[in-house]
């Protein structure tokens, strides 16, 4: 197989042609900025209008609830910081979980600094947090509730709705970071009591540098970006045009294709998975076998390590990532794997294989001969799986 | 990443295996941090000339990449100028490494160092200037890995 094999959609996706077709006009027939006077602005402008209702549709929000940002992570630092500042009156407690992006864990560390307390829960070995122990955490001083919708690593989607429903119970904001779940899993913020809801472009074959935040009506957070009037005065900077237009042009076709995508994705994502399982010796997954992300799949395999197998996969065209510390620039491997209770030297051969609708079967089962061979070799030069062997003979 | 002579020596690793009776075998790094090498020694022992050298190792690119170098700079010494092997000339005999992958030449060398300390104990004999390796993996080793 000669083409280059993309299994690493986590990471970032490739820009759907049409979708950049979409976008073309507003780099250069159409360069105006939406918040001038003059015609050709009334066109750009209607279109970011145009790409706010769009995405609004699609989360069952309403239009006026949709906030361009610069990417996922500034919806994070926007909706945790914001709430922070906003409702600070309320109370300083803060619940988050061990396995969230970091952007959302860097974010609240920086908080704890600022005097805010901050309850990082616990997940269980398949990446889930208790209800039971988010319930009981909750304080008076308790102001947000930010559980991401769906891990970027191992891919466990958690349960929404029910969290939402203990937030409103008590009176709580809840935001999730659904940077790895929108337009890729049904969502819809009324039915599961979303308060707060970050996106990221990139990750569904839109654009790169472009995201949204959603914030219900009524969340008082304010500016993070203080300058011009834009978005209502709460986020400032000049619209990124094509940007927006070619996020909400990428939403609208995943939406569309939703349920056909995730029914594809599913089947080829069980079937790599249910063949490693099998053909591979010594090998878990990471993750909820069946609350997972359609394109997600994370295996560990035992006495290997991730950056090994990364290079050799590579050299057989096939772009994927690990949880291992070497690919990290840190001596620790993934918090996330480790969240879960991974021991370390486990964590360390990790590997994730993130799909997308593109991939086929063939390419699957090009993926599960290079790694029988690749895995088999690399456990030939470990001294791990030599001292295994030597004590199971 | 890493220089075509790092990209050589972990695609076509040198040395790889073990060798049974050996004169020294030396294991250094732990699981946790995600390296650990093992180095096995074949010495002659009338001229002190290391006959044989076998590694494994479980790590990143660089930590194979360098077990192999270490392996081939260690290869017809006599056990003397084997110490002289340091991780210095391990980096340059591969044309460098990025600064994060340095502590893996550090772990060859002291993987050598740990075989040549095992030769020297089995045999009771002293190398001048070989201590005792610290990072040696039968110290303070973790628990044993999980089955699942």
């Amino acid at each position: 197989m000669n083409k280059l094999i993309y299994l690493d959609n986590a990471a970032t996706t490739k820009l759907d042609a049409d979708v950049f077709e979409v976008m073309k006009p507003y780099f250069i027939e159409n360069f105006s900025n939406p918040s001038s006077v003059y015609d050709i602005a009334q066109h750009s402008k209607a279109a970011v209008e145009d790409a706010r209702e769009q995405i609004a549709n699609i989360l069952g929000a309403r239009t006026n609830e949709i906030y361009f940002t610069g990417g996922g992570s500034e919806s994070d630092n926007w909706a945790i910081k914001g709430t922070a500042e906003a409702y600070k009156t309320k109370g300083n407690h803060i619940i988050t979980s061990k396995l969230e992006h970091h952007a959302v864990l860097h974010t609240c560390q920086y908080l704890e600094k600022q005097g805010f307390e901050v309850t990082y829960l616990d997940v269980d070995a398949d990446g889930k947090i208790s209800l039971e122990e988010l319930e009981a955490a909750i304080k008076p001083e308790t102001i947000l509730i930010s559980i991401m919708f769906a891990n970027n690593e191992i891919g466990t989607i958690q349960p929404i709705k029910e969290i939402g429903a203990i937030a409103k119970k008590h009176g709580v904001l809840f935001h999730t970071d659904a940077v790895q779940a929108f337009a890729h899993v049904p969502i819809d913020v009324q039915e599961m009591n979303i308060d707060m809801l970050s996106a990221s472009g990139h990750k569904f074959n839109g654009p790169k540098g472009i995201g949204f935040m959603y914030i219900r009506k009524g969340v008082k957070i304010g500016s993070f970006i203080h300058g011009g009037a834009q978005e209502r005065s709460r986020r400032a900077g000049t619209h990124n045009v094509p940007g927006i237009v070619g996020m909400a042009a990428a939403a609208r076709l995943a939406a569309d294709a939703m349920d056909e995508r995730i029914k594809q994705e599913c089947e080829l994502r069980d079937y790599l998975i249910d063949r490693i399982l099998t053909e591979i010796p010594y090998v878990r997954l990471n993750g909820h076998r069946t609350d997972r992300l359609p394109n997600n799949a994370n295996f560990s395999f035992q006495f290997i390590e991730g950056e090994s197998l990364l290079i050799m996969l590579d050299q057989r065209g096939i772009c994927a990532s690990s949880g291992s510390a070497c690919t990290s620039g840190s001596l620790d491997p993934s918090h996330v794997l480790l969240a879960i209770g991974l021991p370390h030297e486990i964590a360390h051969g990790s590997l994730r294989l993130t799909l997308s609708h593109e991939n086929t079967k063939e390419e699957m089962d090009y993926v599960v001969e290079q790694l029988k061979f690749i895995v088999d070799r690399l456990r030939s030069m470990s001294p791990l799986y030599e001292d295994f062997v030597k004590k199971n003979s | 990443m890493y220089s075509e002579k790092v990209m050589d020596h972990f695609t076509n690793p040198r040395n790889v295996g073990e060798i049974e009776n050996a004169s020294g075998v030396g294991t250094v790094g732990n699981a946790k941090c995600g390296d650990i090498m093992r180095i096995y020694l074949d010495i002659d022992e009338e001229t002190k000339v290391i006959k044989d050298c076998k590694f494994k190792t479980f790590g990143c690119g660089a930590a194979v990449a360098t077990s192999s170098m270490a392996t081939e700079l260690v290869m017809g010494k006599t056990i003397y100028e084997a110490l002289e092997v340091t991780n210095k000339a391990v980096m340059e005999a591969l044309d460098g490494l990025p600064p994060v992958k340095i502590h893996c030449s550090l772990l060859a060398e002291e993987a050598i160092h740990a075989a040549l300390w095992d030769y020297a104990e089995k045999n009771g004999i002293v190398i001048d200037g070989l201590s005792k390796p610290k990072n040696d993996i039968h110290e303070g080793e973790e628990e044993e890995d999980e089955e699942y």
